[in-house]
């Protein structure tokens, strides 16, 4: 599978309460998945199997109906975000400036594909689409940092920054 | 019901108001094709291959699921129809494993058929990224082969309708995929490894463990190879060889296993019976000494799996008896194999089934009485008819021959084992019988016989009211179980079988296209001729069959004793929905 279990699962009791607090509140409504997957990303910040099979088991629908929810939408992650989240930007701009080959290298890099989160919580890697910065392509945002007109020989220099 | 009268084609067609083109059409003999559609189970209207003009209508609209109305012209054969249905099955081909001289599915694929149907020859269509995956292979009773999926959705939707749903659509766009939760196989799921799946695939994608090879070297090797056939086999396997469906094939059955090389032919009939003798004694044990009621038949491993992955609360109501592939394993490895002088481990018991879940049972714990497994390989009915296929035995010249003795003979009770409501029935037979000590005037029990996936009746057996409950496929059986757990029903017996229908409907049975089955109750047609060989036999209640009473003579003693209990026994495990992680 893709999403690898970067990040040991660290729920607590009280994470487990509101969820179901928040289950309980709409369960009986039609479509309540959705609201309550929002929820849940809300409370855990993602959604990985153990969030999942909780939600499963305490609503008693099958966990692939949640997981094919969970996958279907770009807002659903299956993995943490690290203390540094960097987005490279794949809109148009970007991409025909090479913003294709800084993400490629900065997977390298990391050490973990996009959409996962590195082992000791530090970085979160995803891409993104048009951050409005068009004039500076190729970008790559951390966190609130904007970083621009970007070489893949670059990319080194940025995260140590934030090491 | 209210007629309208359409046109299709240019030719007046009536039919009832609100049924779909693709069902008027049909009645007008025109067959629409479909791909996603299956009646009542996949009503989606997704993969736009059954389009057809509408007078009137903006766009090309889906046959399958828009209804007809007064005066409404159809056209289902104009050139833009055809580009249109050429069209998606390029699309679907230009992202497909097209390996179609080893596929499985050869020569009776849907979509191999339909490519056939409206000449789709251009490749330049099927050049392109492909999506790539790595076959399943966890589940102990088939494979996932995703690079032959359509998303079609016939698989997830039944697997719904099975009230199980460990698989379905996961991810989007190009990347999405038939999969189960977090790409977790199928082994690793709570799948019950009933095989409804399979059974309405269009395509190779999924398709049951093939162990042809395995059998064909245990032929070929020196130990004895002993063959048993459950009773659904021989409403099905005709259909293989393009006969009706509903055809009676058992003599050519027993003459091809014959012609296979099979040491002895035996028939899962004969130990069907003995599970009779056993649950029907379970049955009045438990009435009599205040055990745990209702009691549950256990023939059905897509069930019985069910039941401890979902209802592990209720294993208690599990009747302790071994389904008739495993008792028949368990007596051919020590009383036969004591007969014949060998030891249980030269023997190789292979079972032909129309089960996939069988598959899984053969490897369970506490199913090996000899201290080997009951049954060594089991296949399902498709897998015979390719082994016959194979062996060049031409089945429908073969004579009618019989099963071999002395594990061959079998009464009409023990064949409709083969559909829903045949246990029960075969079970009240006996246990009536034995708890009035008098003669059954009437033997058919024609409350719990039928499609419904619900049955209930109540029955005055010398003095005691014994209410029953008969339930097939899964969403059924919850309903049931879910009353049971809730104290809401007082039966005393119920039968559950995982699919629908029971075993004539087993996940291992001939596939039919989706043309057939929606115009088709193959159910029904396959169950009548269990009913048939059940009213033809000479003898109709399992504790008549006399080489079941030699073999308690000479062998195992009382119904329910203490041999009986070692052989013919087994115990049940808790499980989990989702695994513990």
């Amino acid at each position: 599978m893709d999403t690898k279990k970067t990040i040991p699962f660290s729920g607590t009791k009280e994470q487990e309460e509101q969820l179901k607090a928040a289950i309980d509140e709409r369960k009986a409504e039609k479509g309540a998945l959705m609201p309550i997957l929002q929820k849940a990303q809300e409370i855990y910040g993602y959604l990985p199997i153990e969030v999942q099979t909780l939600i499963s088991d305490y609503m008693e629908i099958p966990m692939e109906k949640i997981y094919g929810v969970a996958t279907f939408y770009s807002q659903f992650n299956l993995s943490p975000k690290g203390k540094y989240r960097v987005s490279v930007c794949l809109g148009t701009a970007c991409y025909v400036k090479g913003s294709g080959d800084i993400y490629e290298k900065l997977q390298t890099l990391l050490g973990i594909k996009g959409g996962e989160c590195t082992p000791d919580g530090k970085f979160s890697l995803d891409a993104c689409r048009c951050v409005g910065a068009c004039g500076l392509a190729p970008v790559v945002m951390v966190n609130d940092d904007v970083h621009g007109k970007l070489t893949v020989d670059d990319v080194e220099r940025i995260i140590a920054q934030y090491q | 019901m209210e007629m309208v009268t359409i046109k299709i084609n240019g030719s007046d067609v009536l039919a009832p108001k609100g049924s779909t083109i693709l069902e008027a059409a049909r009645s007008a003999h025109i067959e629409i094709p479909t791909l996603c559609y299956l009646k009542g189970i996949n009503e989606i209207g997704a993969c736009r291959i059954c389009v057809v003009e509408v007078k009137g209508a903006r766009s090309l609209v889906a046959a399958c699921m828009y209804p007809i109305d007064e005066g409404m012209e159809i056209r289902t054969n104009t050139p833009q129809v055809v580009d249109a249905r050429r069209k998606t099955l390029q699309l679907i081909l230009s992202d497909h494993n097209r390996s179609c001289l080893s596929c499985v599915r050869s020569g009776a694929c849907e979509l191999q058929q339909l490519c056939k149907q409206y000449k789709v020859e251009d490749e330049r269509f099927y050049e392109g990224e492909r999506t790539e995956f790595a076959i399943d292979k966890t589940a102990a009773h088939m494979y996932r082969d995703n690079s032959k999926c359509i998303l079609c959705r016939r698989c997830i939707a039944a697997c719904e309708q099975q009230a199980i749903g460990v698989i379905g659509a996961n991810d989007r766009g190009f990347a999405a995929s038939v999969g189960c939760a977090f790409d977790m196989g199928l082994g690793e799921t709570s799948c019950v490894s009933c095989g409804q799946c399979i059974a309405v695939c269009p395509t190779g994608a999924l398709s049951e463990k093939d162990y042809t090879n395995e059998v064909n070297a245990a032929i070929a090797s020196d130990k004895v190879v002993v063959v048993q056939v459950a009773p659904a086999v021989r409403a099905g396997l005709g259909e293989s060889f393009g006969l009706p469906i509903g055809t009676d094939v058992e003599g050519k059955l027993a003459a091809a296993l014959r012609r296979l090389g099979f040491d002895k032919v035996f028939d899962t009939n004969f130990s069907a019976d003995l599970t009779i003798m056993e649950e029907a004694t379970e049955f009045l044990e438990r009435v009599k000494g205040g055990g745990t009621l209702p009691m549950i038949t256990s023939c059905s491993p897509g069930w019985v799996k069910y039941c401890e992955h979902y209802f592990p609360d209720l294993l208690e109501h599990l009747s302790s008896c071994k389904s008739p592939q495993q008792m028949f394993g368990a007596i051919a490895k020590s009383y036969y194999a004591q007969k014949l002088g060998i030891k249980p481990q030269d023997m190789v018991v292979v079972s032909v089934m129309p089960c996939t879940a069988k598959k899984f049972e053969i490897g369970r714990d506490d199913q090996s009485a000899t201290g080997v497994p009951d049954v060594d390989i089991a296949i399902t009915t498709r897998e015979l008819a390719r082994m016959i296929e194979q062996a060049g035995i031409k089945f429908t010249e073969l004579p009618d021959e019989t099963f071999d003795e002395p594990m061959g003979l079998s009464t009409g009770a023990a064949t409709i084992f083969g559909v829903t409501g045949g246990v029960m029935e075969a079970a009240l037979r006996t246990a009536v019988e034995t708890l009035t000590g008098e003669t059954l005037a009437n033997l058919d029990f024609t409350d719990v016989r039928g499609v419904k996936g619900i049955k209930e009746a109540a029955y005055d057996v010398a003095g005691m009211k014994v209410k029953v409950a008969v339930a097939s496929g899964l969403a059924n059986a919850k309903e049931l179980l879910t009353k049971v757990r809730n104290g809401e029903a007082d039966y005393h017996f119920i039968e559950i079988m995982a699919c629908p229908g029971g075993c004539v409907n087993g996940g291992g049975q001939p596939l039919q296209t989706a043309g057939v089955r929606n115009f088709t109750d193959i159910r029904a047609e396959r169950a009548k001729v269990l009913y048939s060989e059940d009213k033809a036999r000479p003898l109709r209640k399992s504790h008549e069959n006399p080489d079941i009473q030699t073999l308690y003579k000479e062998f195992l003693g009382e119904p329910g004793g203490h041999k009986a209990h070692e052989l013919l026994h087994t115990s049940y495990v808790k499980r989990k929905v989702n695994a513990s992680k």
